[in-house]
């Protein structure tokens, strides 16, 4: 903590961070050469926002530079990990991930677009759900379990190679509905509390809940690497834990609702950079 | 014992059930969400209500808000209005409906109800994240409330 500090103060940054009231000046840069846009014009389809900001802003210059090079971004440690299971064969059919798709490089831009409409199954699918698909199905292998380990991992690296690529989901055609039931549980205010996402994310971004700085709950930086619990967090684990905070009762990672909220959480970040693994509190 | 990051409201401080106090869903509201009538017996203890108001794991109403006169207390949010003097502005009727409900008086807000056993979606049991166990019990207790009112009443300069 105290050596963040140190690093925090000894940074030149474009602005200083804001005390309060919204997202910070700043701007991301990985490893001097891969731009992120954190923050752009909201999509035509989002009423509730005119610009949309990536987590990062609302994070203290300390964890924003950590996610500035690679070296220092604990997240990129768990992206090694899953490069060596790309290429492990796993399975009956004796296959690995490299054996049908060459390089995880082959992969950009694959992660900006999920969720996204399968076709042959019938079903939106996250990333995770496809790349269990590809093991069940092609690879004759054990699917992973959701949002853990060699999943998060795998998820980590594919977004790894799309860094910098503008997410860009599809909400329309037969994603729709899907995206539409994502909407409204977006806007359903839950649990002893009452809180929707949007109560948080939408109509409070930039403000402090206790001593939270409450940011626009993107999801273009997933997997997220958090401090709080040294380890990669995926999307609906965090909105598991968001859901829990408004004394609720969850759903679980994996379920239909949260596929429905990831797609819908999604498109409300299309136009920002993909950016996972990022570094987060 | 250590809870699993909440943020906002810990667990329920609602326990004593007086038999002069009011069920949740017995409180009476005024036509601008004021509720005249106290909800027990007692008079409120605005020292105790300070507790409430400050604590986490009891109101934790400065998760929202924030009081100058308590710099001790760290972490005031600014989800909702900072409520220096509130109490030379409000009427205990009005602060006692905004406590109970707060949609009564202002449609819609983020503020939770903390007196309210019924109507939730998806209740849940404190922050496991598991659903809730019936009966519902309110986030605080009717004396809490009471309690709360008294504090925020003197909060008039
Ligand atoms: C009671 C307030 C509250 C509610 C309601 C809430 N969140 Fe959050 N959320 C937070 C806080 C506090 C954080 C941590 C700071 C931040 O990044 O905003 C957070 C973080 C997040 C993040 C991580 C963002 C990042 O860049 O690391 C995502 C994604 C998210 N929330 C999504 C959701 C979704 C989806 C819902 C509804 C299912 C939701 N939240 C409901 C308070 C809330
Ligand atoms: C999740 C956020 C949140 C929490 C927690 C919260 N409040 Fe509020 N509160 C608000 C908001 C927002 C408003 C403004 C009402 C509106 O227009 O929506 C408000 C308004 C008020 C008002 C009226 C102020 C005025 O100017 O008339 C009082 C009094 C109040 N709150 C007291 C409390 C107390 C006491 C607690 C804890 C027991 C509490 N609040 C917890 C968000 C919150």
């Amino acid at each position: 903590m105290k050596t963040m500090i140190l690093m925090a103060a000894t940074l030149v940054l474009a602005a200083p961070l804001a005390i309060a009231g919204g997202p910070d000046d700043d701007t991301l840069t990985i490893n001097d050469d891969i731009e992120i846009v954190t923050k752009t014009d909201a999509p035509a389809h989002l009423d509730g926002l005119d610009t949309i900001y990536s987590g990062w802003h609302f994070r203290d210059d300390g964890t924003q530079e950590m996610e500035m090079d690679d070296f220092d971004n604990p997240g990129m440690i768990f992206v090694d990990m899953a490069r060596d299971t790309w290429a492990t064969p796993e399975g009956a059919a004796g296959k690995s991930c490299a054996d049908c798709h060459n390089d995880p490089e082959s992969m950009a831009g694959v992660r900006a677009v999920y969720p996204k409409w399968s076709e042959e199954a019938g079903e939106v699918r996250t990333l995770q759900m496809q790349v269990n698909a590809c093991r069940t199905e092609r690879m004759g292998a054990e699917p992973w379990k959701y949002d853990a380990g060699a999943a998060i991992n795998m998820e980590a690296l594919l977004a790894s190679v799309s860094r910098g690529m503008p997410v860009d989901v599809a909400i329309d055609g037969p994603a729709g509905e899907t995206w539409a039931r994502g909407k409204e549980l977006y806007y359903t205010r839950y649990g002893l509390l009452e809180l929707s996402c949007a109560n948080c994310h939408e109509q409070n971004f930039g403000n402090y809940i206790r001593a939270d700085h409450l940011s626009q709950g993107q999801i273009n930086a997933f997997p997220a690497y958090r401090l709080k619990n040294a380890k990669l967090n995926g999307v609906q684990g965090r909105f598991k834990g968001c859901i829990r905070d408004t004394r609720a009762e969850t759903f679980s990672p994996g379920s239909p609702e949260f596929v429905a909220l990831e797609l819908y959480v999604a498109s409300r970040g299309n136009g920002l950079s993909v950016e996972g693994p990022s570094v987060r509190n | 014992m250590k809870l699993a990051g909440p943020i906002l409201v810990g667990l329920c401080a609602a326990s004593a059930t007086f038999a002069a106090s009011t069920a949740p869903d017995d409180v009476i509201f005024g036509a601008y969400g004021e509720a005249e009538t106290p909800l027990t017996g007692a008079a409120g203890d605005a020292v105790k209500g300070q507790r409430i108001f400050s604590e986490k794991s009891l109101g934790n109403c400065v998760s929202c808000h924030q009081l100058t006169s308590l710099p001790d207390v760290p972490f005031q949010g600014e989800v909702g209005p900072v409520l220096d003097g509130v109490g030379s502005y409000r009427t205990p009727a009005e602060l006692r409906g905004i406590l109970v409900n707060a949609k009564m008086t202002f449609d819609g807000t983020v503020m939770p109800a903390f007196y309210k056993t019924s109507g939730f979606i998806r209740p849940g049991d404190g922050y496991t994240g598991k659903a809730a166990q019936e009966p519902i019990q309110p986030i605080l207790s009717a004396q809490d409330i009471e309690d709360v009112v008294a504090f925020l009443g003197t909060l008039t300069d």
